[in-house]
């Protein structure tokens, strides 16, 4: 066992600590007030390399490890919850699963624009009657012979409205429920093709969030992603990447929170004491702490089993789990802790703990982990 | 014909509040984060946009320092430099800048031909300027210092650089080689890349020891330097001020009140 990082993960934590003071979080009330995606951020973002991590070099990744690319959405969240999502979103759901599954046609064409960030990538799976059951999915793609014809909406899509790339989840077979599903490349702009509506949030508002709409896109034959069949199992592979990186965005939320009540309570005065000194606050934030750096310890070891190729959906889902809970109870004794201040938008951690709710729900929500999680204990 | 650039860089504590040994009189390093130094990362940015747009130059980074100076070398290779050097032993210890640049200089001369050596205006741990000028003395080539502009000629024989003064600038060309010390305006500095991370960690790193120099006891190390250190001292803390920044009056006075609420004055 060790639970020192590398160099190479030292350095990357230093670089995204610092291109999140920087660049993310001064912005990041701004981008939360307006709805607007942070499009000048993640052009800074691409250049050094953090829209392609975890991703060989020949396609135009960055040949990372995923501890480093946790750290790095984990870092991005500290600032700026919505930067983080958007970046783990495009990384997991959608150049992942092209770069697992993708034919080599595929993985050239389509991966050294995302991996540079010329692209955005999104991923649609949730329908207005499939959400945490995917076999409801009423998309459909039909074989016309020579093309794909796909019919069909989806809701809740994150980075739609900017994204040039989509892997998107169709039945071609309802008799088969999950086992007639098949993952698509969709890209931006095919005609019949829309992104109607886009959705009024919580919390991540600089994530922009938006509905699909197909109507008749003919699809080449050549943007089928995967097997015929297979797309429930690319779906859920992905969604395990990216529960990691979810889990990310939720601890680095966390330690945000934190970290702004650290500096609050040091500086707030009431009843002629600086607030840390009663022991009332600082015990409590001496259990945000531990539960912090246990969160921390759950998500490193997921990330570590993906590294070394071992399972780790069980891991993954503790991890997102925890991780999200964290978020919630952080940052809800954050603003608890700021009093009054913490609930207007002068201080960051009202932000956060709106951020923070997300992660208990989307890519699997605390329910469905505990489903995965108790699957194991019950095999 | 490709270009060589020399960037010479000094790792400095992360702190305005040095702490000082008040017996040796020296800076305690111990506990203090070390940073590259602010007026050197732009004297690297300067040296990358050459290669930016010359893929074909080299650029060394040269520093001295204890061992774990090598921590901000990979840095600077992490940022896209080729090569990196670090000028480190015993004996070079307690150097003042005569010394400091009798190592580097021969550093240089080691490294062999060169076309720019690009140096920051000063440390922020030593404030003296005066390590760049001399190494430009000793090795007997031009220089410019507190530069705010760069452009290279054509022919790549010589630059034209823009020197900030208190009341204005000059204009000024020089042949190649050449030695330039950078200020802030110059550029703004790079981020490392998460790639250029990956590739240098593990590039060697040539370390080079007063033997390898062939500098002696008279020209490095604290004996050599004849600048002895009198007294130091913690200057008295000001408050740094803030500049409102807004476009209207309104814009203005609420962000005076909004920074007046955070600070807990109102």
């Amino acid at each position: 066992m060790n639970f020192n990082l590398t160099k190479e993960q030292e350095l990357v934590r230093k670089l995204a600590r610092e291109f999140t003071v920087n660049e993310v979080a001064p912005i990041a009330a701004e981008i939360d007030e307006q709805g607007r995606f942070p499009m000048e951020t993640i052009e800074k973002a691409s250049k050094i390399g953090l829209m392609g991590m975890p991703f060989p070099e020949e396609y135009g990744g960055q040949n990372s490890d995923y501890i480093s690319y946790i750290m790095a959405i984990e870092e991005l969240s500290k600032g700026c919850g919505s930067t983080g999502v958007i970046v783990q979103t495009h990384c997991a759901l959608c150049a992942w699963p092209i770069f697992t599954y993708g034919t080599e046609e595929q993985k050239q064409k389509y991966l050294p624009n995302l991996l540079s960030g010329k692209h955005i990538g999104a991923f649609g799976l949730t329908e207005p009657n499939a959400g945490s059951d995917a076999a409801g999915l009423q998309t459909k793609a039909v074989d016309m012979g020579d093309h794909w014809l796909l019919n069909g909406s989806k809701i809740f899509i994150s980075n739609a409205a900017v994204a040039d790339t989509f892997v998107i989840m169709a039945m071609t077979d309802k008799s088969k429920g999950t086992r007639g599903i098949t993952a698509f490349i969709v890209e931006k702009g095919m005609e019949g093709f829309s992104v109607p509506k886009k959705e009024s949030k919580m919390g991540i508002c600089g994530s922009v969030t938006s509905e699909l709409l197909f109507e008749n896109v003919k699809l080449p034959k050549e943007n089928m992603l995967g097997q015929l069949g297979k797309g429930f199992k690319i779906a859920m592979s992905s969604l395990d990447v990216g529960r990691l990186g979810i889990a990310a965005q939720a601890l680095g939320i966390a330690q945000g929170a934190f970290d702004e009540t650290v500096e609050y309570l040091k500086s707030r005065k009431q009843f002629g004491r600086q607030l840390y000194k009663f022991q009332g606050l600082s015990f409590e934030m001496a259990d945000m702490k531990t539960r912090i750096d246990a969160a921390r310890l759950l998500l490193y070891r997921a990330a570590d089993l993906r590294q070394k190729g071992l399972p780790s959906t069980t891991e993954a889902a503790q991890a997102k789990l925890f991780c999200s809970e964290t978020a919630m109870h952080v940052t809800t004794k954050a603003v608890q802790f700021h009093g009054g201040y913490g609930y207007i938008k002068d201080y960051p951690v009202e932000r956060m703990m709106r951020d923070a709710k997300i992660t208990e729900i989307y890519e699997g929500t605390s329910e469905v982990m505990k489903m995965v999680i108790s699957g194991s204990v019950f095999k | 014909m490709a270009m060589k650039i020399i960037v010479c860089v000094k790792q400095v504590p992360d702190t305005n509040e040095i702490k000082i040994d008040p017996v040796r009189n020296t800076l305690v390093r111990e506990g203090v984060p070390s940073i590259l130094n602010h007026d050197d990362s732009n004297a690297l940015e300067e040296a990358l946009k050459i290669k930016d747009s010359n893929p074909d130059t080299h650029i060394t980074v040269l520093t001295m320092g204890p061992p774990q100076a090598k921590e901000l070398l990979v840095e600077c290779l992490a940022k896209g430099a080729d090569e990196a050097v670090l000028l480190s032993d015993r004996a070079l210890g307690g150097s003042d800048t005569w010394a400091t640049s009798n190592a580097l200089s021969a550093g240089v001369r080691k490294l062999g031909d060169f076309d720019i050596i690009f140096a920051g205006r000063q440390a922020i741990d030593g404030d003296t300027a005066q390590v760049g000028p001399q190494m430009a003395e000793k090795l007997d080539i031009p220089q410019v210092t507190y530069v705010t502009d760069f452009d290279i000629a054509d022919d790549k024989k010589s630059v034209t650089v823009k020197r900030a003064l208190e009341d204005g600038y000059e204009e000024i060309k020089l042949q190649m080689p050449c030695l330039l010390t950078a200020i802030k305006d110059l550029n703004a500095p790079r981020y490392m890349s998460v790639n250029g991370i990956f590739k240098s960690v593990n590039k060697e790193i040539t370390v080079w020891n007063a033997a390898d120099l062939g500098v002696t006891e008279s020209q490095v190390g604290l004996d050599a330097s004849p600048t002895k250190v009198f007294k130091s001292f913690t200057p008295a803390v000001k408050g740094k001020g803030i500049v409102v920044v807004g476009d209207t009056d309104n814009e203005l006075a609420r962000q005076l009140l909004s920074d007046m609420k955070h600070k807990q004055i109102i």
